[in-house]
């Protein structure tokens, strides 16, 4: 189950931006100044990872690398992303596949540094074989890892600073936004991947930052397989009756508040009835960058909702 | 399967065609049909569909339930004490889900039947001739490429996913006839390109619209888990005219069976009856496919198991082949869905891990060939 979920959460991440871009233009130099912190030195999941130079033309076959990379301003040093990189606006999204890896394809970027969070192949090895740098950064396990994690492209890339500032003020904002929802009574809460109910459990990285908000998960219970992503029971959710659905099959499976009240039995859930479906964007609700703050912000706004009716 | 069964089922089939054949046994081949088999079977059916009701994920108290069912009854008023919350579930996710597995069950071990008798290869399966490529392209394009339909009454995808399977079918059966030899093996080796084609293309098409994947292997895995009675009314019209069809032809099945010139000189057009029943087969199999996914196992293993205990005439087999499909995937369903309760196992992983071992029990037992 579990080698087969891990494709699955991966595609999950991976919103197809469709149009292709010629990247060749988009490697700006990089911020002079900066070049004495080089050369540095990364553990990474695969071993130490020295990069002599400030590299300027990285490709980033993983969104949620893509949105930290811009997030720390190393934006103008991405020569290439690939097609599930939608976002911000200005990277420059090709139709490089992060599903399948082609590492001519890669290579014609002329990378001096790669950055991925998935080897679906022989990605890493063939990589290292071109002599191409290539940084690993798997899915985070907990908010933890998404801070190593911008830490380390700040390493990486020669911003650092900027890494550490964004870190501080992530780290901040986390403790402001958990500290004011404190909901009086534990709301219980399901987090929907798909419509055929594969969810998420409190284990998991999103789990764990509905759990910060101090939300319940009625998927706990369920998960005896310990593989944090179990396909439940449509009358298991009935029964459970969550006081709050989020929805991030929104854009991949066209899910909305509506379709779920229209669904066979699912009028009898408190959520329904009492407005309590959030309609989430997948790409924020399944990666582990910056943005993560405003999923956070979504969830809290929507536990304040509920509690200023409830009482 | 009882005992009861065995004994009229061994007695038909008395070894040697005709040699051995006294004046009170009947012969070989079309045999009369017995209601003991058949009683066996609908009471198989009836305890299945019973068990599945009362017992599933959410904990309901079964004499409630019972008294939940018999109020619906014309003339009968009892009071369940069910909450609204619990009859919710009983009657709009746990009945339509047994129903459902029941007619999905039902089609694919009859389609399942009636193509090993036209093709005469215990191999062949529902999906033979390119329904399930057909089906799981049709599903691809719904979901990759399809118009949002949240506001319709019924769903893009099943639609999709039965036009796709029919046209599966139509396609191998026009490139096996445009070939000339009208044989079997062309037909079969036809229906090997159509899906090998098609899927070509869906592998195509998800290449390029990656996030549909998740979507259509859900699809693939089954999807009794969202049954509703929406897709209930989806299948029931195709499930009455395709059984319908093949259980009328099942002494033509019996004929064809000895082979198609043979057949001819009997007065059976072969190529006549293999296109209504493969048809009828097909429209069974597209019903299936498009409310449930692909489940595979059920076509094969149920047909298998009644032969070796009932005997080959189609007249007993196809409606047989019926019963104890729409029972096996009841019971299989029932298994995925409280074995890891409240999480769900797919149906698939299922139907194949019990089924299998089961098959080979009775393959063993039986000590004689399919």
């Amino acid at each position: 189950m579990r080698r087969f979920l891990a494709p699955l959460l991966l595609l999950l991440a991976l919103v197809a931006a469709g149009c292709g871009q010629d990247g060749s233009t988009s490697g700006a130099a990089a911020p002079a100044g900066q070049e004495a912190a080089f050369p540095v030195t990364l553990d990474t999941p695969a071993g130490k990872l020295t990069l002599e130079r400030q590299p300027s033309r990285i490709v980033s076959m993983s969104p949620t690398a893509t949105e930290m990379l811009f997030a720390i301003g190393a934006g103008g040093q991405v020569a290439a992303v690939d097609s599930n990189s939608n976002y911000p606006k200005e990277a420059p999204t090709t139709d490089l596949s992060a599903y399948e890896p082609n590492l001519e394809a890669i290579a014609g970027y002329k990378p001096d540094l790669v950055v991925y969070s998935d080897d679906p192949g022989e990605l890493a090895a063939g990589l290292g074989k071109l002599g191409i740098p290539a940084l690993a950064q798997p899915a985070a396990k907990g908010l933890e890892d998404t801070y190593a994690q911008l830490d380390q492209l700040g390493r990486a890339t020669g911003h650092a600073a900027e890494a550490g500032q964004l870190t501080a003020t992530m780290r901040a904002e986390v403790a402001k936004i958990t500290a004011a929802s404190r909901p009086e009574r534990p709301l219980t809460y399901y987090h929907e991947l798909d419509k055929n109910l594969y969810t998420a459990t409190s284990k998991t990285f999103i789990g764990q930052l509905y759990g910060q908000l101090g939300l319940k998960n009625i998927a706990d219970a369920a998960d005896k397989d310990a593989s944090g992503y179990p396909q439940l029971s449509a009358e298991y959710v009935v029964k459970a009756d969550p006081d709050l659905i989020f929805l991030a099959d929104t854009k991949c499976c066209g899910q909305s508040a509506k379709t779920v009240a229209g669904r066979d039995g699912w009028d009898q859930i408190t959520a329904v009835k009492s407005g309590g479906v959030v309609e989430l964007d997948d790409d924020v609700a399944s990666r582990w960058g910056p943005r993560v703050v405003d999923f956070l912000k979504t969830v809290a706004a929507k536990v304040e909702s509920l509690e200023t009716v409830g009482s | 399967m009882t005992v009861t069964e065995r004994r009229p089922g061994r007695g038909g089939r008395a070894p040697g065609p005709t040699a051995s054949g006294g004046p009170a046994r009947p012969p070989p081949g079309p045999a009369r049909l017995r209601p003991g088999p058949l009683l066996a079977a609908c009471a198989l059916l009836a305890g299945s569909a019973l068990l599945a009701v009362l017992v599933g994920p959410v904990r309901l108290d079964p004499g409630a339930v019972l008294a939940e069912l018999a109020g619906r009854l014309p003339l009968v008023d009892t009071h369940s004490g069910l909450s609204a919350q619990e009859v919710a579930i009983l009657w709009q996710l746990r009945l339509p889900r047994v129903v459902l597995g029941g007619l999905v069950g039902a089609m694919l071990a009859l389609a399942g039947a009636a193509y090993q008798g036209v093709f005469r290869n215990p191999l062949a399966d529902p999906y033979l001739l390119g329904a399930a490529a057909g089906a799981g392209l049709g599903a691809t394009l719904a979901i990759a490429y399809g118009p949002d339909t949240s506001g319709w009454p019924v769903e893009l995808l099943p639609l999709a996913a039965f036009a796709g399977a029919v046209a599966g079918v139509a396609a191998a059966y026009a490139l096996g006839r445009s070939g000339g030899a009208r044989t079997t093996t062309t037909l079969v080796l036809s229906g090997v390109a159509v899906a090998a084609f098609l899927t070509a293309i869906q592998t195509y098409v998800q290449q390029q619209r990656a996030e549909t994947l998740r979507e259509v292997y859900g699809w693939i895995l089954g999807r009794l888990t969202t049954a509703g009675w929406r897709e209930v009314a989806l299948v029931v019209p195709y499930a009455l005219l395709s059984t319908a069809t093949i259980l009328l032809h099942g002494r033509l099945l019996d004929v064809l069976a000895v082979g198609d010139d043979e057949a001819s000189s009997l007065g059976v057009r072969a190529a006549r009856v293999r296109l209504v029943v493969v048809a009828a087969a097909t429209l069974a199999t597209a019903a299936a496919v498009a409310v449930s996914g692909l489940i595979g196992f059920v076509g094969i293993i149920v047909p298998h198991t009644i032969r070796l205990l009932a005997g080959s005439s189609y007249r007993l087999l196809a409606p047989l082949s019926l019963i104890a499909g729409a029972a096996f995937l009841i019971l299989a369903d029932l298994v995925a869905r409280t074995v890891m309760a409240p999480v769900e196992l797919p149906i698939g992983v299922v139907t194949a891990f019990f089924g299998a071992p089961f098959f080979a029990l009775v393959l063993r037992t039986s000590g004689r060939a399919p």
